[in-house]
């Protein structure tokens, strides 16, 4: 049985030591705002926090996380009122929505870390996800706009 | 069974008020100019699932027909009902509408599917919901006239209000629900009833995405997130070649997988089922070298180098045969006549959906095998339904359809086979449970339906003075509709409209255009993608325009303003962009490229500025500047993205995304080597909507095929060499520069 906290709840799961956190969150844990895109680090819809860093959770076995502070998108915040949440919703950054999670995980990141981050360390920093519908732009602005209003 | 799942059934009070009305009656779709709406009962012959409704407490439900994948339709649809019917927005709830295609089908689609696809939804409903909305209006005016006893000409809408201003009476939405009676025949509404333009109160005032905010905190669901009690979780290994068949399965190394309950032999695969998803994600590795395929299925062989090569011959040479596809003028005798003939030859290689959502459908059959719940993200409520109904043997009613956002869909998702859920439901059948089925990226990908090879030989003729008198554009392409949807191709006419979309240059003054079609079989899964038939042949035709207006040594932008001689609105997206971008201006070390499309009357040009590495061959695009003339604007800031996301998906097209086959097996396994735009590919993005009262035309797709021709043109200031094949990777551009 491996423990570990989630969002400030203890948690525990009884998953194989190799099993990715993502499928532990998603499919054992119910917090299915945490997105699989790829399995392999390559698009982080499955963004998430470590000890208050971000990491691929699909890239994270569930072994690595015993003892550690998980906080999934449903932990960001209790009422979507992160300012990067309320950044996303001022600019109209979703579109089909899939990728967000792991996008907003990743800006809260870098925020916290780097309250004004310059334009070409914002897309340093987010060109670790991938956004189908093309939101880049949006999410810029959002950033901008979180780390201006926070 | 699934009770605790939330029924997507309408729930109204007991006292609603019901009006069914919908869709074009059959006479006139013929023309497909004008529209009108009759009661449900006159359609069906019963009084059945409303359009909207409304409860005594003032609520409104509208039903949604289109789905949810990130474009804004499940907003804007509902949106235009309430602007006629002049609902108070605050007050409107929106729900997913049952699958009942007489009254909810898709006009664009002849009523006979729930098909969002095409671009088509807000142009297809728009006149007739726009007619739901002010009939439904109209009846709570009548029925208000009558308590009121006062002419219906004294009456006026404020938002969810009826109005009598002389006598300063008021009467809700709400309250007329509570007493009012439905015509036995719907009221007839002219043209002139509707609200003007600039009446609209919410058309065009940018409403907040009902679904958007649910999107920042994790709580939208998808069907890849529903759970359902007793769920078992399925992987498929699919046959790698479509018509392919497993001969041998190995399924010791599956079996010793703890977790992993059984393997399920399909027709067109092998399955397995699991108690937890990671038991299942294993088995589906082991899966991986377990089973052997049969050679049956036409692309065993297939190399998509050696076949678009084989087009390309084909197409560039003149006695291989042909069908006529559009003919306008004598483009074979002018082009006889003509001072000067130019000629080229393009390419378009396989490319990927890759939306972000790998697919998956979670089916609970009943144990007889005769009833199913099914819940999904599709395009194709209809087919989701048919294809269900199919493979079960059952019928229509005995599928209960639960639909939900989808992680985006860019055609893939729309296929009459479905075959995403058909693996579910046979899954669920044979572990008399619910099940889960999962693809992983590498199935998404291996098992992907394609945007289709094409190659393109044109040629162009040009009289003494150097005007374009003779445009004839051969395309030798892989079938698309009749493998996504027969039905769809037999309703078409037997014509492959997702191929060939986008050959007739519509908007330009070219007297004759002679285009056609060398029709192709690979028996390589294909589908329609974002930008279908345009996004190649705009590269084409744009390219080479570029190339004409090079070799007259006049100004590409002026040769477009040209040609757009007799369309206004056309000359105006042109001119707009060109100044947004300031047209002319050298830029040191980079260049300007130019393109316009005329994509089903949405109208847009665009403009790339680019640098080019010669070293890498990479191409670098800092600026793309849009404008377009879609109509009347339903979403504005909405449209503004999803011309940014097209720039974004046509950057990927034009120089990233490259599927390729060997012996009919797909290459591609991830985002590792099926490359798709990020942040730091992406240029600044610059749109401006020309405001129109004009019908409003979708824009998911429009400016997906500016992308490539714009950067090529580019390119080709920068270097004098033309880029002729999509995608234009580094290594075909140092090929190019020799």
């Amino acid at each position: 049985m491996i423990q570990f906290t989630v969002n400030g709840f203890p948690q525990s799961t009884d998953a194989p030591a190799d099993t990715p956190l993502l499928w532990v969150l998603r499919e054992g844990l119910k917090l299915a705002g945490t997105k699989f895109g790829c399995g392999a680090g390559l698009c982080g819809a499955c963004m998430v926090h470590i000890d208050g860093a971000r990491a691929f959770s699909c890239q994270t076995q569930i072994g690595d996380v015993a003892g550690h502070m998980v906080t999934t998108i449903e932990g960001l915040s209790a009422d979507s009122s992160h300012p990067v949440q309320r950044a996303w919703v001022a600019e109209r950054v979703p579109q089909c929505g899939y990728c967000q999670s792991g996008q907003i995980m990743s800006a809260a990141d870098l925020l916290q870390r780097n309250p004004h981050p310059t334009r070409s360390e914002i897309v340093e920093h987010m060109s670790a996800h991938i956004c189908r519908c093309g939101t880049y732009q949006r999410i810029v602005r959002a950033i901008e706009r979180a780390a201006q209003e926070a | 069974m699934n009770r605790h799942i939330k029924s997507f059934g309408p729930r109204v009070s007991r006292r609603q008020f019901m009006i069914g009305a919908a869709g074009l009656s059959f006479a006139i779709a013929l023309d497909g100019t004008n529209v009108a709406t009759v009661l449900a009962k006159q359609r069906t012959g019963e009084a059945l699932s409303p359009w909207i409704s409304i409860g005594t407490d003032g609520t409104i439900t509208i039903m949604s027909a289109a789905v949810e994948m990130g474009q804004g339709t499940m907003t804007s649809l509902p949106l235009i009902i309430a602007e006629e019917l002049d609902a108070d927005w605050s007050k409107v709830k929106i729900m997913p509408a049952p699958v009942i295609e007489a009254i909810y089908g898709n006009p664009g689609f002849f009523l006979t599917r729930m098909y969002t696809s095409s671009q088509n939804a807000v142009s297809s409903y728009y006149q007739p919901l726009r007619l739901v909305g002010a009939q439904v209006r109209r009846v709570l005016l009548d029925n208000a006239a009558n308590r009121l006893g006062v002419p219906v000409a004294e009456l006026k809408t404020e938002p969810s209000m009826v109005v009598h201003a002389t006598s300063g009476r008021r009467l809700s939405y709400g309250e007329i629900a509570s007493f009012a009676e439905i015509p036995a025949q719907a009221p007839t509404i002219g043209p002139d009833e509707l609200k003007k333009p600039s009446d609209f109160r919410l058309i065009g005032k940018d409403v907040m995405r009902v679904e958007l905010p649910s999107k920042v905190n994790g709580s939208a669901i998808y069907s890849i997130d529903v759970q359902v009690p007793g769920m078992l979780y399925g992987i498929v290994v699919r046959a790698p070649v479509e018509g392919s068949a497993p001969v041998e399965v190995d399924e010791s190394s599956v079996r010793a997988i703890p977790g992993v309950m059984r393997v399920v032999r399909l027709p067109y695969g092998v399955g397995a089922l699991a108690e937890t998803v990671w038991a299942a994600l294993a088995a589906r590795r082991a899966l991986n070298d377990a089973v052997t395929w049969s050679r049956t299925g036409t692309s065993w062989g297939f190399d998509s180098e050696k076949g678009l090569d084989a087009f390309a011959a084909d197409a560039s040479n003149l006695s291989a045969p042909a069908t006529d596809w559009g003919r306008k003028g004598d483009a074979a005798g002018e082009m006889a006549r003509a001072a000067t003939v130019l000629e080229a030859t393009y390419r378009a290689d396989f490319a990927y959906h890759a939306q972000m959502e790998p697919l998956n459908a979670v089916a609970s059959v009943s144990p007889a095998g005769d009833a199913v719940e099914l819940w999904c993200g599709t395009q194709n409520q209809s087919a989701a339904v048919d294809a269900t109904a199919r493979v079960l043997g059952i019928t229509r009613d005995r599928v209960k359809l639960n639909y939900l956002l989808l992680g985006g869909g860019f055609g893939r998702r729309g296929h009459a086979d479905e075959e995403f859920i058909v693996d579910a439901v046979l899954l669920s059948k044979e572990a008399r449970a619910p099940v889960k089925v999962l693809w992983t990226r590498g199935d998404d990908i291996r098992n992907g339906r394609f945007r289709p090879i094409t190659a393109h030989y044109v040629r162009a003729g040009l009289d003494a003075s150097g005007k374009l008198v003779a445009w004839h554009h051969r395309l030798a392409g892989d079938r698309v509709t009749p493998f996504s949807d027969m039905g769809l191709y037999e309703l078409g006419g037997r014509k492959d409209f997702i191929l060939m979309a986008g050959v007739d240059l519509d908007s330009y003054d070219i007297a004759n255009q002679w285009t056609e079609l060398l029709y192709r079989d690979t028996g390589v899964r294909t589908s329609p993608l974002r930008g279908v038939g345009f996004a190649a042949s705009t590269f084409v035709a744009e390219t080479f325009l570029d190339e004409i207006a090079q070799k007259r040594g006049i100004d590409p932008v002026q040769f477009r303003l040209e040609l757009l001689r007799n369309s206004p609105r056309g000359r105006k997206v042109v001119e707009t962009v060109a100044t947004m971008a300031d047209w002319g201006r050298p830029r040191e070390g980079r260049a300007l490229g130019f393109a316009f499309v005329d994509m089903v009357g949405g109208l847009a040009a665009g403009v790339a500025e680019v640098s080019l590495d010669r070293r890498t061959g990479q191409i670098t695009v800092y600026d793309f500047w849009c404008a377009a003339d879609c109509g009347v604007q339903i979403q504005p800031d909405n449209m503004v993205a999803q011309i940014e996301g097209g720039i974004v998906y046509g950057l990927g097209l034009a120089i990233l995304g490259r599927i390729t086959i060997k012996d009919g097996i797909v290459e591609q396994t991830n985002f590792s080597d099926y490359l798709v735009p990020r942040m730091r590919d992406t240029p600044a993005m610059h749109v401006e909507l020309i405001p129109s009262d004009n019908p409003p035309v979708g824009v998911g797709q429009t400016s997906v095929p500016l992308v490539a021709p714009a950067i090529g043109n580019a390119v080709a200031q920068l270097t004098d060499i033309r880029l002729r094949q999509l995608p234009m990777s580094p290594e075909r551009v140092k090929t190019a520069l020799g």
